[in-house]
């Protein structure tokens, strides 16, 4: 991942009303890679050697001459939205919690290292690789919401990144960026590594605190929002990995710099990744609005001999599927979702045309079912129902009124019906399945076998 | 030095005893000192619940009921409450587990790359499915969401130790040297 810096050939498309492609320019845009250049392949960047390549200079810049609420409107300026999935504007976020002097302490700052959601691979190579460039990202954003208590809250399975950050946890306070009065400045804050005991529901922001506070990880309802009344009931922000880790650069270079990466109104940089059958799946930082079509095709070496792409999640199991058509599209927060999905994680997760479709979502509904915190009757009963329905179809067991009853729960569950996102998440992939391969679903029940087998 | 006493308190714990404390409603002093530390850390007690669990699992394998009633009592909870809390994380087991736990991952990446496959090369080697032990009490399989490491798949875990790109050909020898 070590970069000179990359010439990344942008292709203009213009379409006209028939989607024609009419015309081709070709423009060399010089592409920085600020969060993995740094990182070596199986290497952890030791606290000197990132100290080295200008590492903490951005916290001891902002303890000098910036005020959290400068620091706040830089990172609002900048543009960043927030990786972790919802893609919410963390300046606008962290805007949210109260600063004046009857603020209530202490104010917590959350890492959201729980990356569990299938075929996201992201946030592990930011941890095992350039874990301070975490931690300096993480207390940047304490200082700018004036916390005082830090926790990177890490899924159990990645053990050697537990390892790295307490290791890097320990590094950073013997240096004094963390402990009390950092560097002088008269603010203190403590940082701490929690590690979850399993669950991909952690991984949702109110069910995270639930979890730090030694409970059952269900949702809580919003309002309040964690920004007023979060751990403990005290002013809280979560933030994901890969958000934290841009904070430094954009400190370092401004919010003008941060902006002029990426290819889309949206700013920065991105971690897209490819899973699934294609010859090269990996994870490569890229400006933000790279084609579908270049991180498949051109990164990922396009799909393995043999095999066709039938369908795609472009963020992760719990968003909608996109097809060929859609593969010129802006990997961006807007066109994705303009398509009728999610930019989500970032991290494509790519069907071919030899697995069945059925099989496929019958996959992902089986995690959220299983995943379903219990809670809400929607998700707890109708997830499961799904599976089951699913189940059946892929044995040839399915009729007509089960396609009835799947589009129903693509209703039912949706966003607005359910205590948290996850069965709204679980419905992406059904809901553009029956939009796509409805002939699929079909066959099943038609020929009463799995039309993909043998 | 608050780092340094927590490590020795942590260490001390993290390190597996073999010992026949499963099912004895007393924490013991080891675990005492770990979730002390642990307590030191949180507003309040029960706080603490989910980091006593990790403790005290790591060091009797599984959490019996008379392991719930140990910390329920050292936490001031009750043991219903420490129960809920404990069957609700997949990682805390609250049956007996063999001595090694193999994670299978059996989420979407793993799925379109064979996990399948190495499912049924575990089921034919060890004669177990999902949920069981051996028979000689080397193994349980379990599976496991997404492990994060797709552009590896098929993976899975043995304990602590992560395996990527699994191929039915490896297991033997991966399987052989937690023999």
């Amino acid at each position: 991942m070590k970069a000179a810096k990359f010439f990344l050939r942008k292709m203009i498309v213009h379409q006209n009303q028939n989607s024609e492609p009419k015309t081709h320019n070709c423009e060399l845009f010089e592409m920085e890679q600020p969060l993995t250049k740094n990182i070596a392949q199986g290497k952890t960047l030791s606290l000197k050697d990132y100290e080295q390549v200008g590492g903490y200079s951005a916290l001891r810049k902002i303890l000098k001459s910036n005020s959290p609420q400068e620091v706040q409107q830089i990172v609002k300026d900048s543009g960043l939205k927030g990786r972790g999935g919802a893609g919410f504007s963390t300046g606008l976020k962290w805007s949210l919690v109260p600063m004046d002097d009857k603020a209530v302490h202490p104010k917590y700052l959350i890492c959201n290292a729980d990356e569990m959601e299938p075929g996201t691979f992201k946030d592990r190579l930011l941890l095992e690789g350039n874990p301070h460039q975490l931690i300096e990202g993480m207390i940047l954003a304490a200082y700018a919401i004036n916390a005082d208590i830090s926790y990177v809250f890490l899924r159990w399975a990645y053990r050697k990144a537990a390892e790295i950050i307490e290791q890097s946890i320990s590094e950073a306070h013997a240096a004094g960026y963390l402990g009390k009065n950092i560097l002088g400045s008269g603010w203190s804050l403590e940082m701490y590594l929690h590690t979850g005991v399993g669950r991909y529901i952690c991984g949702e922001e109110t069910a995270l605190l639930n979890a730090l506070e030694g409970k059952r990880a269900t949702p809580r309802a919003k309002p309040p929002f964690p920004t007023v009344s979060g751990l403990y009931g005290k002013p809280t922000i979560v933030n994901n990995v890969e958000t934290l880790s841009c904070l430094p650069h954009i400190i370092n270079n401004g919010a003008d710099w941060f902006k002029k990466l990426s290819i889309s109104e949206d700013s920065g940089t991105k971690l897209y990744g490819v899973s699934g059958k294609v010859k090269r799946p990996g994870i490569w930082e890229l400006p933000l609005g790279t084609t579908m079509r270049e991180i498949i095709e051109d990164y990922a070496g396009g799909m393995v001999n043999g095999y066709r792409l039938k369908g795609a999640l472009p963020g992760g199991a719990s968003t909608d599927f996109l097809t060929e058509q859609h593969l010129d599209i802006k990997m961006d927060y807007k066109d994705v979702a303009a398509a009728g999905s999610r930019l989500g994680t970032g991290t494509i997760v790519v069907m071919d045309d030899k697995t069945c479709p059925v099989g496929f979502v019958h996959n992902l509904q089986h995690f959220f079912a299983q995943e379903s915190c219990g809670w809400c009757t929607p998700c707890r009963e109708g997830l499961p129902w799904v599976e089951k329905i699913l189940l059946g179809l892929e044995k040839g067991k399915g009729s007509m009124e089960d396609m009835e009853l799947l589009h129903m729960h693509t209703q039912y569950l949706g966003p607005g019906n359910t205590y948290c996102a996850l069965a709204p998440g679980a419905m992406e992939p059904l809901q553009s399945a029956l939009k796509y391969f409805k002939d699929d679903f079909i066959q099943h029940i038609e020929k009463h076998k799995c039309p993909y087998e043998g | 030095m608050i780092g340094e006493k927590k490590h020795n308190a942590h260490a001390e714990a993290m390190e597996i005893r073999p010992t026949n404390m499963e099912n004895k409603a007393q924490l013991t002093e080891i675990e005492m000192r770990a979730i002390d530390h642990e307590i030191s850390l949180v507003p309040y007690k029960k706080a603490a619940v989910i980091e006593a669990l990790k403790i005290v699992q790591k060091q009797r394998r599984w959490i019996s009921d008379q392991s719930v009633e140990a910390i329920a009592n050292y936490l001031e909870m009750s043991a219903a409450e420490v129960d809920s809390v404990a069957t609700f994380y997949n990682l805390i087991f609250r049956k007996p587990v063999g001595k090694h736990v193999i994670l299978l991952c059996d989420s979407i990446s793993c799925y379109v790359m064979g996990y399948g496959k190495i499912y049924q090369a575990l089921q034919n080697r060890l004669d177990i499915q999902f949920g069981q032990t051996t028979k000689d009490n080397l193994f349980t399989l379990l599976p496991n969401a997404c492990l994060g490491c797709c552009d590896h798949a098929p993976a899975l875990m043995i304990d602590e130790d992560l395996y990527e790109d699994v191929k039915d050909e490896q297991l033997d020898k991966i399987l052989e040297s937690y023999k």
